[in-house]
């Protein structure tokens, strides 16, 4: 589990879109105990580049050491930690136990956090948001009460402004 | 023009200015054996009894030239028993690339037979590493590898070939052996900053390692000590880069260091790193390691710094470029209250007690220099005969102390030795040093040193015990000598003449003199069993996490 402790950051990698790269990254953290919270990975503009965007939690000391353990390894072009003010995004999917009479509370919490629902059937229906990671948390609290069946995040997916 | 994958395979080797490569031939790399067999003439191949023998003899090949080492294996099988010997490699920055054949590009993945995903269980101990996927891709890739393999921070890199590459066929364009370029750059204003404070320093120590031989920065470094009168220690990798001569060095550093060297860097105000990573062996507890001291650090790797211990200011770069602009901004120094403080200490160092009937093993080392001659390549395996040599070994020339330093390989002294006699000739005088220990794990290689008619002398201390792990239980597990006396009843004699080589039995000075006299005559390999007490220690010892207060000084004294 990751020491909730510390601050999140959240670091870019570039890499070089070969087989195998996300597997190099991995064991390197894996290796050298560096706790991965989320991770996501995706074609550049640049078919040959890969972004991979890493976030943790962790003491100045190690993020250190991961930022330059990782630029060692040879498919890295770029390894940054992006700034506080950068644009940090996730998206969740949900899925909840619903029936006519929590549906309209529901629509509620939907309304007010701009989630949509996408799928809607007698037992259940699927929000999805889109977000920064702070409303993401803050939209789950809301559900405290309620039958929580399934939730996907997707990871944080950042750019610098 | 177009060639196969094994033409190309040969054809790149050569380009890049490789002759020799080790190996061991099977089903998947058929091909490119049946190429190597056409070009004798042009690259030479050493088959050694095992996988792991050969690519310990890429290693000791390349530790020895400063050369990339070459090693080939079949897959699956072929392809594990090379890992131990990349892992050794990587751990001491060896330059090594190392390539194995697998199963056809249809059959990966699905569990064919000497199937390994070889480029996955070398991941985490490679610079890099490949699976070759389309012909097309084969050359660049191999340049590509010896390329990383020898570039900043040296270390092994593998290319796995695939059975059908090996014989697919494309356009084959000739290059240029790849150059790898010194990074001429570093941070001239961090420099100036070190600069300043190792000129106010008033007891100032240099603690270097590895990357001092590799960047052939010896010259750079004697001449900032003698400048600014500055004292050294140094790592087991760098043994050999100072004269015993010199005044201003202070032998080994760490857990078997020198009392001086340990002392020295605890009581520094100021320690510059050179080419070294703080390894647990030398800051043995890094929270109180020169803790005295501002530290200044030279690496070629910036993930060195602060990765163990905090330092105070750093310059990455090639220690011979950086360490060249470093003297010409020292003031010339005398620091001889300093140096006489140090003396002090030296003169409180551990001495062993020398014996003219029983083999001691200082003595046997005092005697293998006496009779070898200042020009011998040592090569160690692993535990108490290895910090011996490092500590009683003389006149030992860079990169003529070849040890597995990081990873602790026992097993690793044979295949390195016969590696290192094979890249320098047969005239090269190699000598291995090994324990009853290490030397079980790998003595088949003596086949190879047979086969190849390999001058290289083993010298074998027995005390018939693992003793570097035997010496810790007797200190930290109050005698609990749990699977370290194994009871062997191995005649090394009769085993030597079995395998072609000749063998001798030592139990006094004398006869060991006369035996490794003998052995000097001999065209091929020789072993010399030395027979040692089980209770010979290496001292000085500090237990691991433990700080100078702690020194083990004299045996019977408790940990």
């Amino acid at each position: 589990m990751a020491e909730k402790t510390y601050p999140r950051s959240v670091i870019s990698i570039l890499v070089e879109n070969h087989y195998g790269v996300l597997a190099r990254i991995a064991s390197m953290f894996n290796r050298r105990s560096f706790n991965i919270d989320s991770i996501a990975a995706s074609e550049t503009i640049d078919p040959g580049i890969t972004r991979i965007t890493i976030t943790v939690h962790c003491d100045q000391n190690t993020l250190k050491q991961m930022l330059l353990q990782t630029e060692r390894l040879e498919e890295v072009r770029k390894v940054f930690l992006l700034s506080t003010n950068s644009l940090q995004r996730e998206l969740l999917l949900i899925k909840i136990a619903c029936d006519s009479s929590n549906l309209p509370a529901l629509r509620d919490i939907a309304g007010v956090y701009k989630a949509k629902i996408i799928d809607l059937s007698p037992e259940s229906l699927v929000m999805e948001l889109t977000g920064k990671p702070e409303k993401i948390d803050g939209f789950l609290k809301m559900f405290g009460n309620y039958n929580v069946l399934e939730m996907c995040r997707t990871g944080i997916t950042a750019l610098d402004r | 023009m177009k060639l196969n994958g094994s033409q190309i395979f040969v054809e790149v080797l050569a380009e890049q200015g490789v002759d020799t490569l080790f190996g061991y031939p099977g089903g998947a790399v058929l091909n490119l054996y049946d190429e190597l067999y056409r070009n004798q003439d042009r690259i030479h191949h050493y088959m050694t009894a095992h996988e792991q023998g050969a690519c310990h003899a890429a290693d000791g090949y390349a530790r020895a030239t400063g050369k990339t080492g070459v090693v080939l294996a079949t897959s699956g099988p072929g392809a594990t028993n090379l890992v131990t010997g990349i892992a050794t490699a990587f751990m001491d920055s060896v330059p090594l690339v190392a390539f194995t054949g697998n199963v056809g590009t249809g059959g990966l993945g699905k569990d064919s037979f000497q199937e390994a995903y070889i480029e996955g269980i070398t991941m985490p101990i490679t610079k890099h590493n490949y699976t070759v996927r389309h012909i097309e891709d084969l050359a660049e890739i191999m340049r590509e590898a010896f390329r990383i393999a020898q570039t900043g921070r040296k270390g092994p890199v593998l290319v796995d070939i695939p059975k059908d590459i090996s014989a697919a066929v494309c356009e084959f364009t000739p290059r240029q052996k790849v150059v790898p370029e010194v990074n001429q750059n570093f941070d001239t204003g961090a420099l100036m900053k070190c600069a300043e404070v190792l000129n106010e320093a008033e007891r100032p120590i240099i603690y270097f390692g590895g990357g001092v031989v590799s960047a052939d920065a010896a010259d750079e470094l004697r001449l900032i000590m003698e400048k600014a009168d500055i004292p050294a220690t140094w790592t087991l990798m760098a043994k050999g880069v100072l004269e015993d001569e010199d005044p201003l060095n202070l032998g080994l550093i760490g857990m078997h260091g020198s009392f001086a060297s340990n002392k020295a860097i605890d009581g520094a105000d100021v320690v510059l790193a050179v080419g070294t990573r703080f390894s647990d062996r030398v800051a043995l507890n890094p929270a109180k390691f020169a803790r005295r001291a501002k530290i200044i650090q030279i690496d070629i790797d910036a993930s060195e710094v602060d990765k163990n211990v905090s330092v105070d200011c750093s310059v990455i770069g090639d220690a011979k470029i950086v360490l060249g602009a470093l003297a010409g901004m020292l003031n010339d120094a005398d620091h001889s209250e300093w140096r006489e403080t140090i003396q002090q200490w030296q003169d409180m160092d551990f001495v062993p007690g020398d014996s003219e009937t029983e083999l001691k093993p200082h003595q046997i080392l005092e005697t293998i220099c006496d009779l070898a001659g200042d020009d011998t390549v040592y090569v160690t395996d692993v535990g108490q005969h290895q910090m011996w040599a490092a500590q009683y070994l003389t006149h030992v020339k860079p990169r003529h102390f070849l040890t597995s330093g990081g990873l602790g390989t026992m097993g690793y002294g044979y295949g390195a030795a016969i590696g290192a006699q094979i890249a320098l000739g047969r005239q090269q005088r190699v000598v291995h040093l090994t324990g009853d220990g290490s030397f079980h794990m790998n003595l088949n290689e003596g086949v190879t040193a047979v086969s190849y008619d390999l001058p290289v002398i083993t010298v074998i201390f027995n005390n018939q015990v693992l003793g570097m792990v035997r010496q810790w239980q007797t200190l930290l597990y109050e005698k609990r000598y749990s699977s370290t006396d194994p009871h062997r009843r191995t005649d090394y004699v009769k085993l030597a003449e079995g395998f072609g080589a000749k063998g001798y039995h030592c139990e006094t000075p004398a006869e060991f003199r006369k035996a490794f006299l003998d052995a000097l005559d001999n065209e091929g390999p020789s072993w010399i069993e030395c027979v040692i007490d089980k209770d010979e220690k290496v001292l000085p010892m500090i237990p691991a996490g433990a700080t100078i207060e702690d020194i083990i000084l004299a045996d019977g004294m408790e940990a």
